[in-house]
């Protein structure tokens, strides 16, 4: 996928509401914004501010109830136009990489596993290696057959990052990629992220409660009451 | 790389006890599914080489229960009845007969027999006539009787191996304080022959004080009516006979019942396991809805995670019906002693007899019984949506 102008992901209007019995909850509320390729941006904000509604519409996990959303030129959303499951996997399998909170390694795969876990789904031409370089880029490369309950938090989540990228993905979507670690093992997942930025060219979307990470980016959106404010 | 196999395989290693017991569910009902085929084309074949071991299709005997004759005939038994030995001069001019031999059956208490004594069966049998009729009989040791009245004894295989004995032993007739030396020990036939005892005729009825027989065996000519023979047997004197094909009959459709309610507890047991697959495999994704959820995030379609999920159905499936068929070989002969111990008839020979052929049927139904209860579960797997799977990530 070429971007035709460096512009990436490119949202107008973005809403998302969820109805709850007869209460309308208006999550996100008419969001726009435009991420170029290499960006590294942030989202700041309380609990509840929408920052991951958005990025989950970002990263087409789901489908927006108002607005538009193009991607890398080609529109995904807009004109009540509602994709289904296969479709919008279709998609991220192409463009996104995602790491969580919670890791969510398989307990009973080894390190090496876990990552090659995607390509048993779908693979892209050129990835053979990735795993093995991806493991030793990350330094992980001591630790490739053993288990995650066998190793830290941290490099729980460099395992996840390496999962993440190994299809080789446009944009990387990273919820909260340091809520369970403590603050050297936060900075050392933020190095490797502003890393993988600088020196791949990947472009990142992350949302943190973090404000030092967040200023790892080179923007950073704050999120309040279902709307975004460029800082 | 991992393949998606691995991946299912590891997946059941997560809660390795509650995979265990449903593993041991699956084998249970598969080695009871092989083990009631094996016992259906067992008997049906034991009973088949019994009766055709007889090397007669027609017995004539005294009245009384047809079913009682045949059971007696085949497995010895007391309360016996007799007919005139002048009988057989009767039968053996017929044009449909081919061969006629003179049987007497003697059934003796031996308190030295098993554990509370038992029966030991003994045939008298015309060295004339009856060796003809038996023409596949092989020796172990020794050979028939020297002559119609020695007292002398052949030994079928099991008998000989029971009581430990080689040709040239004396053995003592229980009651009767008589002994016969063994002149002969038989080859193994499969048959109900392998447990009795032979002496020749005229012997066996002086030591009885009997001098009638019990039974008399006919072998029809190729070819001839055999309907028209039994209808003409009929019409001697206080006698019925006995044909094999109806025997057979009798005693399968006898056996039919059992194996109907066997079949039944058979199918109640594979459901059961089955229950227990669809209950596994649904905790067990229910347990993993999030990171089936992440699966899709990374590019799973729902059909990669339904087949993900059958393909634990299979495993669990095909190792279970693997097991338990491995079981059902290894104790097929204790099947068989547990067989042999409700039947009220059993042939001899292998009572429960399992091939490759209902090995691999066995499998093929608990594995196609597997996949269908593996559709709920993995359907469910694969309707998850991977936003339901992070929503509470923030």
């Amino acid at each position: 996928m070429t971007a035709r102008d460096g512009v990436s992901l490119e949202a107008r209007g973005l809403t998302r509401v969820y109805r709850r019995g007869s209460e309308e909850i208006r999550a996100l509320d008419g969001v726009s914004l435009t991420i170029r390729r290499g960006e590294f941006l942030s989202f700041m904000g309380p609990s509840g501010s929408g920052k991951t509604t958005l990025v989950n519409l970002l990263g087409c996990l789901d489908n927006p109830s108002e607005g538009e959303l193009d991607l890398a030129g080609r529109s995904i959303f807009g004109g009540g136009k509602i994709l289904g499951e296969r479709d919008l996997t279709r998609i991220r399998r192409e463009v996104f990489g995602y790491i969580f909170q919670n890791f969510y390694l398989i307990p009973t795969l080894t390190v090496r596993e876990n990552v090659a876990l995607p390509l048993a789904f779908y693979r892209k031409p050129g990835v053979e290696g990735e795993v093995e370089r991806l493991l030793g880029m990350l330094g992980m490369e001591h630790r490739m057959d053993h288990l995650p309950g066998q190793i830290s938090g941290g490099e729980m989540q460099r395992v996840a990052i390496a999962r993440a990228l190994v299809n080789r993905p446009e944009i990387l979507l990273a919820d909260e990629p340091t809520g369970n670690l403590d603050t050297k093992r936060s900075a050392e997942i933020g190095e490797i992220l502003q890393e993988l930025n600088r020196n791949a060219g990947l472009t990142i979307v992350m949302v943190t409660h973090n404000p030092g990470l967040a200023r790892l980016g080179g923007r950073l959106i704050e999120m309040r009451d279902g709307r975004a404010y460029e800082s | 790389m991992i393949s998606r196999f691995q991946i299912a395989y590891k997946n059941l290693l997560r809660k390795k006890t509650r995979t265990l017991l449903t593993l041991v569910g699956i084998m249970l009902s598969s080695w009871v599914l092989v083990s009631l085929l094996g016992f259906n084309r067992g008997y049906e074949q034991a009973l088949n080489r019994d009766i055709d071991n007889m090397g007669y299709q027609l017995m004539v005997m005294a009245k009384g229960c047809p079913y009682e004759a045949a059971t007696m005939m085949l497995q010895g038994g007391t309360g016996l009845r007799y007919i005139e030995q002048s009988m057989v001069d009767s039968i053996v001019d017929k044009p449909e007969v081919d061969k006629v031999t003179p049987i007497l059956m003697q059934a003796f208490f031996d308190p030295n027999k098993g554990d509370g004594g038992g029966i030991a069966g003994y045939f008298g049998i015309d060295p004339a006539t009856f060796p003809a009729m038996k023409p596949f009989f092989r020796f172990r040791q020794g050979g028939w009787f020297r002559d119609d009245e020695a007292f002398e004894a052949v030994m079928g295989y099991e008998a000989a191996e029971l009581e430990q004995r080689e040709v040239g032993d004396m053995i003592l007739v229980p009651e009767k304080n008589v002994q016969l030396k063994v002149v002969g020990i038989l080859e193994r036939t499969g048959t109900q022959d392998d447990g009795t005892i032979f002496a020749p005729l005229k012997t066996l009825q002086k030591i009885s004080g009997i001098d009638k027989i019990t039974t008399i065996g006919i072998k029809v000519k190729k070819d001839a009516d055999s309907a028209k023979l039994e209808a003409a047997l009929y019409q001697l004197p206080d006698v019925q006979v006995v044909s094999f094909t109806q025997v057979k009959e009798t005693i399968m459709k006898l056996i039919s019942t059992a194996r109907v309610m066997v079949l039944s507890i058979a199918i109640i047991a594979l459901l059961i396991a089955m229950v227990g697959v669809v209950n596994t495999i649904l905790m067990s994704v229910l347990e993993r809805k999030q990171e089936i959820g992440i699966l899709k995030t990374m590019g799973a379609m729902p059909g990669d995670i339904f087949r993900l999920v059958w393909t634990e159905t299979l495993i669990l499936c095909a190792s279970g019906g693997v097991a338990g068929i491995g079981l059902a070989f290894l104790f097929a002969r204790l099947s068989d002693i547990l067989v042999r111990r409700i039947l009220p008839y059993a042939p001899g020979g292998e009572l429960v007899a399992i091939d490759m052929r209902i090995a691999c049927l066995t499998l093929a139904v608990i594995v196609v019984v597997g996949l269908l209860s593996g559709i709920y579960p993995a359907w469910q797997a694969g309707r998850v949506r991977p936003l339901e799977s992070i929503r509470s990530e923030g």
